[in-house]
């Protein structure tokens, strides 16, 4: 028996390509039992993520269920110059074990590809189209993908400024159900970090920009309340996280300020997000007790930190890989041939 | 036998303590099963240790400065199987083993005298009032940790370089939280110990009352000052370290001036 892997990604074919291939949950039923007709081959799992389509199948005449698979994309997707790359056994294990494991995503150790992974696993046993080959790849993929997280550094901290910034929020408030978010200013990043605290648990939102129904949409797109600029600091009582993004040329929050409207809010700490260039808090402000300051650079900083962390890393996965790999081909070579 | 027990809690957390300090090298705080297993067994084997010198004694073995620290080793250890998990901070062990194997080196590696002192007739309101007053100074120990912990999250929010710790570190909040619960928690225990110090009529003009008692006070004024909202965490912190810094200096130094009259 032979594992087969065949597919693009965004390594390979730019997103006008990738769509043409996606399988979307619709068609997925009917596409899988179509594949099921291609001669020689036994079982199949597609996987159809924005970054890739790939298709996983079992085989025992492989250059036969190979030659069927690209017939049946180039009648799919009317191309004749399929640019998708195809492994048997080896690398086809390989790849998949990487791709679970994060190693082959745009952002190197991300985790939505695993879940997106079990999805396609799942679809495809509930629709009868695994077999027993198949079966026991999957499940060890999954299996490297946890081991990798948790024996390497290869998912450690964020990657992008918001996501720095709401894992930042985590490790100041922990728990962040009932927290209350200020934002200053309605920018794209900073209204993409205010949805993301939303999305974590962040009780109430409050907006205020310099043209008051740019504050009220963004408001109300995100459930939240808006509040006009000149009176932000006494909508200010209770705030725990404070986005700023304004175009202000000068610091509209400062040391001064800052410590006034704090004298009733000794006790809870405030995690300031500054996304403002030129920047919106004076940085003096870093200075009061509870107050934690991050600017774009430090932001950013953290996030090229926690790349090249990664980076360092993939060694050490890809080692655990290749014994996985090992050991994954060993037992197929124990099994012979057993389609179901 | 009490030399073997002894030794091995020690080695236990010996071992512990490395296999941390191995972790860390490598970028991880995260505490691992190695760290726990070895607190565990520490303190399975100074339960055993202290069950031994308590049936010499006849009573709970708290009479020399060698008891003292292996009691205080003991509570401190006891206090965090029971509150670690139960503020989800069992990173804290990470950080209570070697508080926990620094009493045990003390025991070890000072010259105090191990022999067991056999009881004459014991009133059970002053071992109570010792027993309880060492537990108390466990729940401090931990409080201080806890500060200790804090104040390293908050330095490394504050330089806003990322890290390692700052990644493995509990959310600063929970330990604030914990810091303050943990003082609470200990000046109950300890007013309790008074109390009960009280009952059995200890005499209080000593040196080593006054020294509790400015413990107490000290604490007790800590407890207020947060309540009323006037003392901020990061200065509970220090000040939990600071007050945990003068128990370790003055207990061993009072208990020992005590024995030795």
């Amino acid at each position: 028996m032979t594992i087969l892997c065949a597919g693009i990604n965004h390594r390979n074919a730019a997103v006008e390509v990738r769509e043409r291939f996606a399988v979307g949950t619709h068609e997925l039923e009917a596409t899988l039992e179509r594949m099921r007709l291609i001669d020689g081959l036994f079982g199949a799992v597609i996987v159809s993520t924005c970054n890739r389509v790939e298709f996983y199948a079992s085989s025992v005449c492989p250059l036969r269920a190979m030659e069927g698979l690209r017939h049946f994309l180039t009648e799919r997707t009317g191309c004749t110059d399929l640019p998708f790359y195809s492994h048997d056994s080896l690398p086809s294990v390989r790849h998949l074990f990487r791709v679970a494991s994060g190693l082959d995503s745009m952002v190197i150790g991300e985790t939505e590809i695993l879940g997106q992974l079990k999805q396609a696993y799942n679809a495809a046993a509930g629709h009868g189209a695994t077999n027993s080959y198949l079966n026991k790849l999957f499940q060890h993929a999954f299996r490297v993908a946890k081991q990798v997280r948790t024996e390497t550094r290869i998912t450690r901290g964020s990657t992008s400024v918001g996501s720095v910034a709401v894992e930042l929020a985590g490790k100041i408030f922990g728990d962040l159900g009932g927290r209350k978010v200020m934002v200053l200013g309605a920018g794209d990043t900073s209204e993409r970090v205010a949805r993301s605290l939303v999305s974590r648990g962040v009780r109430t939102v409050i907006v205020s920009n310099r043209t008051f129904d740019r504050a009220a949409a963004l408001a109300d797109s995100i459930g939240g309340l808006a509040v006009h600029f000149d009176h932000w600091h006494t909508a200010f009582d209770e705030v725990d996280i404070l986005i700023c993004s304004t175009a202000a040329p000068h610091p509209i929050v400062t040391r001064e300020k800052l410590e006034k409207i704090l004298q009733s809010h000794r006790e809870r700490p405030l995690f300031i997000i500054d996304l403002a260039v030129p920047r919106d808090v004076d940085p003096a402000v870093n200075a009061i007790d509870n107050v934690y300051l991050y600017d774009m650079d430090s932001l950013e900083q953290i996030a090229r930190q926690s790349i090249e962390v990664r980076e360092t890393e993939v060694i050490r996965c890809e080692q655990l890989i290749e014994r996985h790999v090992g050991e994954f081909l060993t037992w197929m070579r124990h099994h012979p041939s057993m389609p179901r | 036998m009490e030399f073997y027990l002894l030794t091995g809690a020690t080695l236990c957390l010996i071992a512990g303590f490395a296999h941390t300090l191995v972790r860390v090298y490598a970028g991880k705080l995260q505490p691992g099963r190695v760290n726990l297993a070895s607190m565990i067994g520490a303190f399975a084997l100074l339960s055993v240790d202290l069950w031994l010198r308590g049936q010499v004694q006849r009573s709970c073995p708290l009479y020399s400065l060698f008891d003292v620290l292996l009691f205080m080793a003991w509570a401190t250890s006891l206090l965090y199987f029971l509150v670690g998990s139960a503020y989800r901070l069992s990173l804290l062990g990470t950080f209570t083993s070697p508080l926990v194997l620094l009493l045990l080196l003390l025991a070890q590696l000072a010259p105090l005298s191990r022999a067991p002192v056999p009881a004459a007739a014991r009133d059970p309101w002053i071992e109570f009032h010792a027993a309880l007053s060492l537990i108390a100074y466990g729940a401090f120990a931990l409080a201080g940790i806890a500060g200790i912990m804090f104040l390293v999250q908050d330095r490394q929010l504050k330089k806003r370089k990322g890290g390692s710790l700052l990644y493995n570190l509990p959310p600063i909040t929970e330990l604030a939280v914990a810091n303050t619960r943990l003082i609470r928690l200990g000046l109950v225990i300890l007013t309790v110990a008074f109390a009960a110090g009280f009952i059995s009529g200890m005499q209080v003009n000593t040196l080593k009352f006054w020294t509790s008692a400015v413990i107490w006070a000290a604490y007790g004024i800590l407890v207020l000052l947060r309540q009323i909202h006037t003392l901020a965490p990061r200065k509970t912190a220090i000040l939990s370290v600071a007050a945990l810094a003068f128990i370790l200096v003055t207990l061993p130094a009072i208990q020992h001036l005590s024995s030795a009259k």
